[in-house]
């Protein structure tokens, strides 16, 4: 018994000792300064602390995977992301109770003005961070390669183009024979910004087909909603002659097959590359109201290229450009400039985002570093 | 509930003299403390849900009681709960009208005809039915019952598609009110029965003798001693039933098609309700928006709590049947 015990406590002893030869050892890593050391991520060196930050689910996945990676270089870091939606985390963010936000569209109008209160009276900027495309994916038997245009796509979640035989649709797929079926059209029945963004395609480039006001509720009739992209991707699936529109991820993850766009330059698969060829066409607009430094994005909805995929998605990080709490500027920064390095970005596209094109790339790294 | 607290300064019964025992008082004040407390987080929600509607019922350029659609964060606002309460209250009734017979079919099978040993297992899978998640019961609708709907959804369009209920116009089976229905029928099928064989087995054993003792059979034994005893039982167990499905939340969101129409077509996609739609719209929804969200909670907040006063009231009335004295 006396043994047993004695030997418990030698354990303990031994245990305590690796953890603090761990400690140690890191911290004499980091005091080196050199950049093969456990203390830097992607060009970022490492900051301890603990992080909340909230907002957009379609980042969910991107954030899990880069929170992971960074706590596992950086020891004594937490970050916290809780995919609550985008206007809760930008609501968590004006209340000062997150450190950044994550958010589908960029901050603006009143939300800028009060926010300014917990940035030291100055707007936050709008930093774009996760790139995605919005893939059009069908299930029809026999068909492996269709192809949409602006104009047939709003017709068809316009409920005007109701058979796969419709004419409008052979004369896009000339070489595909399309069955003689009703179309089951799937939407979101929740509120969503990859509904936002396709709408914004539909309205930019077929605004006689798609006479809706985008937003990110569904609001033509008929057709039939499922919740989140994963019920949209699940009823597609179980549907034949279905289509619906879902992030690129969950074309990849569930075996999807997903229409070529057609813009007006030749018909383009959705993909990383494709995606970000459609991403560089994007520009930036500062908005005035935000702080110095914002990168409000417009996305050119109506590319006409035969490598860039134009249905796309571009989500926000919203943080303060000046007025960060002293206690987590060093790990917001640190944090951020990770996820905009090509290591972070790179990480992207085999989760099925896009990675950001390399020139907006530095750009967001410069107003990472720009932050105080 | 606060009509069975003790008023606080009637005499308690004590054992020695006239003098209150500390013990006795400490416990009062604790029990009046949980009574009260209760109210007060009643009150407190309530006086939330009505301070947060505030901004949806000043913007709202729509009838909050007549309109279809719901478009709080346009510009400017237009949204109303009219398709929402359509959806709300049809699900539900369709839901009590299959759940209710088979319920009490269940409770009288159990209390009164099942081998002992089967009616406490019968029981026993019962009450584990009441306890599985809502999700997995909206997770099965979705993925397994949905597609095995179609045969009799297309059977009642064609054969009884001259009642408009059930005619399809758009040839399109799922996703709508009435598989959510089912679904809301299975979920609220457990609370039902077993509030109902609760009861039916406090029926007096001299009544069930007196009639059988009289001739009567055993049909004729539960339809004049069983049911009017226990009808006061079914009906406050039928209108807790029938508060779970009014709140019913994510079965529904993930089931339904969410449109925001007024559609009689139940096995057409769409229909929504309140629950559902808080769901499916808070995460996006501007400060109007949620603003509206929360003036529809509001609404279903008064509508349960009616239900269930009106379930209260029935068993408060009859009760002198109630098995508590009996």
């Amino acid at each position: 018994m006396k043994l047993a015990r004695s030997s418990k406590f030698a354990a303990l002893a031994a245990t305590g000792a690796l953890a603090l030869v761990g400690c140690s050892s890191g911290d004499s890593a980091s005091d080196s300064g050199s950049p093969e050391a456990a203390g830097m991520i992607g060009g970022a060196e490492c900051a301890t602390g603990t992080i909340k930050a909230s907002g957009s689910s379609a980042q969910k996945n991107a954030m899990t995977e880069w929170i992971n990676a960074y706590q596992t270089a950086c020891e004594g870091a937490t970050i916290e992301y809780s995919p609550s939606g985008s206007s809760a985390g930008r609501a968590d963010f004006i209340n000062n109770q997150v450190a950044f936000a994550g958010s589908d569209s960029a901050m603006e109008g009143d939300e800028l003005q009060q926010a300014a209160a917990r940035c030291d009276a100055t707007p936050p900027i709008n930093i774009p961070m996760v790139g995605g495309a919005i893939a059009l994916t069908y299930n029809l038997e026999g068909v492996d390669n269709l192809v949409l245009t602006p104009d047939v796509t709003a017709k068809i979640f316009n409920n005007e183009i109701t058979n796969w035989n419709d004419p409008a649709l052979a004369e896009v797929n000339p070489e595909v024979s399309l069955p003689d079926a009703p179309i089951a059209q799937f939407h979101r029945s929740d509120g969503s910004g990859t509904t936002d963004n396709f709408t914004q395609w539909m309205a930019a480039t077929a605004p006689d087909a798609w006479p809706y006001e985008p937003g990110s509720d569904w609001t033509a009739k008929g057709g039939q909603g499922s919740k989140g992209s994963d019920g949209v991707a699940a009823s597609v699936k179980s549907t034949p002659n279905s289509i619906g529109y879902v992030e690129l991820s969950f074309v990849e993850t569930q075996g999807l097959k997903a229409a070529s766009v057609d813009n007006g330059g030749g018909p383009v698969a959705p993909n990383a590359d494709t995606a970000t060829a459609g991403l560089a066409s994007a520009k930036v607009t500062p908005n005035p109201d935000a702080g110095e430094g914002d990168l409000t994005m417009e996305i050119d909805y109506a590319v006409q290229d035969s490598a860039a995929y134009p249905v796309l998605l571009l989500t926000y990080e919203i943080v303060c450009q000046s007025g960060n709490a002293a206690d987590t500027l060093p790990l917001t920064q640190s944090f951020l400039t990770y996820t905009a390095s090509t290591e972070g970005q790179s990480m992207l596209s085999g989760i099925g985002y896009v990675p950001l094109p390399g020139e907006l790339e530095t750009q967001v790294a410069d107003a990472v570093n720009s932050l105080s | 509930m606060s009509t069975d607290l003790k008023p606080p300064d009637a005499p308690a019964p004590s054992v020695r003299g006239s003098s209150v025992r500390l013990g006795d008082r400490i416990f009062t004040n604790l029990t009046r403390g949980a009574g009260v407390f209760v109210l007060v987080i009643m009150a407190s929600i309530g006086a939330f849900l009505v301070w947060k509607a505030i901004p949806a019922f000043q913007n709202n350029t729509g009838n909050f009681f007549t309109t279809q659609e719901w478009f709080p964060d346009a510009d400017p606002p237009v949204f109303g709960i009219a398709a929402l309460a359509f959806g709300t209250a049809i699900s539900s009734v369709i839901a009590m009208i299959i759940a209710v017979p088979v319920a009490i079919g269940t409770a009288l099978f159990i209390a009164f005809f099942a081998s002992r040993r089967a009616s406490t297992s019968l029981g026993f899978v019962i009450d584990v039915l009441a306890a599985v998640p809502s999700i997995i019961y909206g997770l099965w609708g979705l993925q397994v019952l949905m597609n095995h709907m179609e045969g009799i959804t297309k059977w009642l369009n064609d054969y009884l598609g001259f009642i408009p209920l059930f005619n399809n116009e758009i040839g399109i089976y799922t996703k709508s009110i009435f598989i959510a229905s089912v679904v809301l029928a299975i979920m609220i099928l457990p609370t039902i029965s077993a509030l109902s064989r609760e009861v039916f087995i406090q029926v007096p054993r001299d009544h069930r003798e007196a009639s059988l003792a009289l001739g009567a059979t055993r049909w004729e034994m539960i339809r004049m001693a069983v049911l009017p005893f226990g009808r006061p039982g079914i009906i406050s167990a039928t209108m807790l039933g029938l508060g779970r499905a009014l709140g019913e939340t994510i079965a529904v969101a993930l089931i339904l098609s969410a449109a925001f129409e007024i559609n009689w077509h139940i096995t057409e996609p769409g229909g929504n309700t309140f629950a559902a739609n808080i769901a499916l719209k808070w995460n996006e929804a501007g400060p109007i928006g949620l603003s509206a969200l929360i003036a529809s909670g509001l609404i279903l907040f008064i509508i349960t709590l009616v239900v269930n006063m009106i379930a209260r009231a029935i068993i408060a009335k009859h009760k002198e049947f109630s098995g508590a004295n009996s």
